[in-house]
């Protein structure tokens, strides 16, 4: 389950920032930084990222929580890279059959690794400390975004928890209908398939009333439209993005100078 | 001028054969409250988007015309706020103050008035939380009235409610009875489709009946059109106060057990319980919201593995197999021993006719394409399918999509049929229906259980009943 709940202390000086400003931020940060395939870098991104965490006001454990779909990615890339990347050099570590294991292969998994979590951890964090309507709010207001996407997808958001325990009921509806695979792979890729279009039509006609109940609301009318909840950008905001940008620029600075820089393209 | 004027008003969506309304003339004054009757497919739903200026030209056929405060209701959008029936698909925003600014936003009211207009509105359907109350923390009635909120901060002049408590159980219903009865004022012009008279009555000065070939069966107020036209209507299917539907208690003393729970339960959702299901016997489960009643009737109907305790069928039930509990049966056993009639009818629908719907169950147990053929016609017959054998399940009207689930559980013949709320939101006609069918399977040495809120079904066949509470770790 995703799960999308602003997990943070809402007085944290980072944390209250404009939704907007922390997005920028974030996607700033993961621009400048996959520009380079070395650990370095990266490495030292994460350690300002986990650094700033109690200026978030998340607690390091909830974090680790959040990001553990993103620690079993981080295993299989190395357990995959190990064993078969085609690049060999380096000292040899291990040998062991057709197992070759050289610092050079290592020296790139790694790099992979700290990547991903350089890259992803701002998001997790944007993701973590602030509340979606809030963000829809800041996209509107600060961003410039069309309202009537912003809270169409807003409101579809809402929906979405439902789709879980629709898709229990369809399940349990079609064993009462004497509908099962039993151990058949190829019979469960059917259920499978006839279940999820089941949802699909159900989700597509939730979807549908609740545009019409929107509208009947006046969310299509041509009048412009006025906001209930202010949201502000500030110099500090402006200030988020600036560091976010000086930041990463230092992590990459400082690979450059130890001399470990390998540019993503040339 | 009239608030609502329709001049041989008709409408026909865009690829239809049938007119959705036709040949409509109706006036209604300035503060009026009026009851829209009439059969399901009448057209009451298309009325009720054609006054909230809801049909765009282009997506159907028009004739006559429709007028709201003397303009096209496309161009009168702010003098109307419409109610549908499903909250889940009403709410817009997180936070309950969000969701009732959702429309005074829309309509760009200056964010200083939004507030208090939000307050006001919240206040007069009697909402008992804050503005930043969650709405996924409101129960169906609360986030029902919550939507009403939202549609009266817009300060409507004409007032659309389209069967606003079909959705919700007694207690909801009660809640948004009571908070339409609070927001009405002298200036608020109300139509109102409602199947549930006795809920709707109190609120209602006039009645209007839909005659299903188009036009106004009946107009005038509720006394003059139910001495008049009482019985015609209940026999359509119109809850009528005053006309009561026969009870039919068993003929026979209940038979043996089929089915057992022993201390049965599933936290955080079902409380230990433990009850007898007997052949011959309607059993009711009765109780409030949020006691697990929807998954107990899964777990007696082994598409739920419980957390403890256990569920065991009898060799009455089962033969051979009464030693595996349900939950591990293979799917097309238990379908020829226990049948399940979920609350949503959509749920169970797989295929794209009514009539191999019928056939899927008999199909998947093994029978001769014969018994099938035989099967399926009985049914069609019994539950008035016959004319929709090749229509698509998904277009059917409500009743009749209820009908065709039930009449899918029965077609593998199961010993015993458990059946999650099968009479929500149906018409008198249907309801009458489904408990003569319970009756005739019970006296038959059918077992039933049927989990319900409604009280005239349990008085009309309930053998025995058993009510549920909410676990204690709810509050």
């Amino acid at each position: 389950m995703i799960d999308l709940e602003p997990v943070t202390r809402p007085d944290a000086p980072l944390a209250r920032r404009n939704p907007v400003a922390k997005l920028a931020a974030a996607l700033l940060c993961s621009v400048i930084l996959i520009a380079t395939l070395d650990p370095v870098a990266p490495a030292i991104a994460i350690a300002f990222e986990l650094a700033l965490l109690p200026l978030f006001g998340i607690r390091l454990r909830v974090l680790a929580r959040r990001a553990m779909p993103l620690l079993v990615g981080a295993v299989g890339v190395l357990v995959t890279l190990v064993l078969f990347a085609a690049d060999r050099s380096g000292r040899i570590l291990i040998e062991a059959g057709p197992f070759l294991v050289t610092s050079g292969v290592l020296i790139t998994a790694l790099g992979l690794v700290l990547r991903m979590f350089a890259v992803a951890l701002p998001g997790l964090i944007v993701v973590a400390t602030t509340d979606p309507t809030d963000l829809a709010d800041a996209l509107v207001q600060n961003a410039r975004l069309s309202a009537r996407f912003a809270y169409g997808a807003l409101a579809a958001f809402r929906l979405v928890p439902l789709l879980a325990q629709e898709w229990q009921m369809i399940s349990m509806a079609r064993r009462a209908r004497g509908i099962d695979a039993g151990r058949d792979p190829l019979a469960r890729l059917r259920l499978f398939g006839s279940t999820a279009f089941t949802l699909l039509v159900g989700a597509i006609r939730r979807g549908t009333r609740l545009a019409v109940a929107m509208d009947a609301r006046g969310f299509d009318a041509t009048t412009p439209r006025s906001m209930a909840r202010r949201q502000h950008f500030g110099h500090a905001d402006g200030l988020l993005i600036a560091g976010a940008a000086v930041l990463a620029g230092a992590a990459l600075a400082v690979s450059v100078a130890v001399g470990t820089f390998r540019p993503l393209i040339g | 001028m009239s608030a609502v004027r329709l001049r041989d008003f008709g409408w026909r969506h865009a690829g239809r054969k049938r007119w959705a309304v036709r040949g409509l003339d109706l006036r209604i004054e300035h503060g009026e409250r009026v009851l829209l009757l009439g059969a399901s497919g009448a057209g009451k739903s298309t009325l009720l988007a054609a006054l909230a200026g809801l049909l765009p030209e282009d997506s159907g056929e028009q004739e006559g015309t429709v007028e709201v405060d003397g303009r096209d209701p496309r161009r009168a959008r702010e003098e109307v706020g419409l109610l549908f029936q499903d909250p889940e698909t009403q709410l817009v925003m997180a936070r309950c103050g969000d969701d009732v600014a959702f429309g005074p936003e829309n309509r760009g009211l200056p964010a200083e008035q939004i507030w208090p207009r939000v307050d006001e509105a919240l206040r007069r359907v009697g909402f008992r939380y804050g503005r930043d109350r969650p709405t996924a923390a409101l129960s169906g009635g609360e986030q029902q009235r919550l939507a009403f909120a939202g549609v009266l901060a817009l300060r409507p002049r004409l007032l659309l409610l389209d069967e606003p408590t079909a959705n919700l159980d007694p207690a909801g219903a009660a809640l948004i009875r009571d908070a339409v009865a609070a927001a009405l004022d002298a200036d608020t012009t109300l139509l109102l489709v409602e199947h549930r008279l006795a809920e709707a009555l109190p609120l209602v000065d006039r009645v209007v009946v839909l005659a299903p070939g188009g036009g106004v069966q009946a107009d005038g107020t509720p006394q003059a059109v139910f001495a008049a036209h009482g019985e015609a209507l209940a026999a359509e299917g119109v809850w009528v106060p005053g006309h009561p539907v026969p009870a039919r208690p068993a003929a026979t003393t209940a038979g043996e057990t089929l089915l057992t729970a022993d201390e049965l339960a599933l936290p955080p959702r079902l409380a230990s319980v433990s009850l007898t299901v007997r052949a011959g016997e309607a059993l009711a489960v009765h109780g409030p919201n949020g006691a697990g009643k929807s998954t107990l009737a899964l777990l007696l109907g082994g598409l739920l593995a419980p957390a403890a305790g256990r569920v065991t069928a009898t060799a009455e039930l089962a033969g051979g197999d009464a030693r595996v509990p349900p939950h591990r049966w293979r799917a097309p056993a238990l379908v020829g021993r226990i049948g399940t009639v979920f609350q949503d009818p959509e749920h169970q629908f797989v295929t794209a006719a009514v009539a191999d719907e019928l056939a899927l169950g008999p199909r998947r147990t093994g029978r001769t394409e014969a018994q099938v053929r035989a099967t399926v016609d009985t049914l069609l017959d019994r539950l008035r399918l016959t004319a929709l054998a090749e229509a698509n399940p998904y277009t059917l009207s409500g009743g009749e999509a209820r009908r065709l689930s039930v009449a899918t559980a029965l077609a593998t013949a199961p010993r015993l049929l458990v059946c999650d709320e099968p009479t929500f939101g149906q018409d008198r006609r249907t309801w009458q229906e489904l408990v003569e069918l319970f009756a005739e399977l019970r006296d038959n040495g059918h077992g039933l259980v049927t989990v319900t809120h409604d009280p005239e079904f349990i008085a009309a066949l309930a053998d025995r009943r058993v009510r549920l509470d909410q676990p204690r770790s709810v509050p």
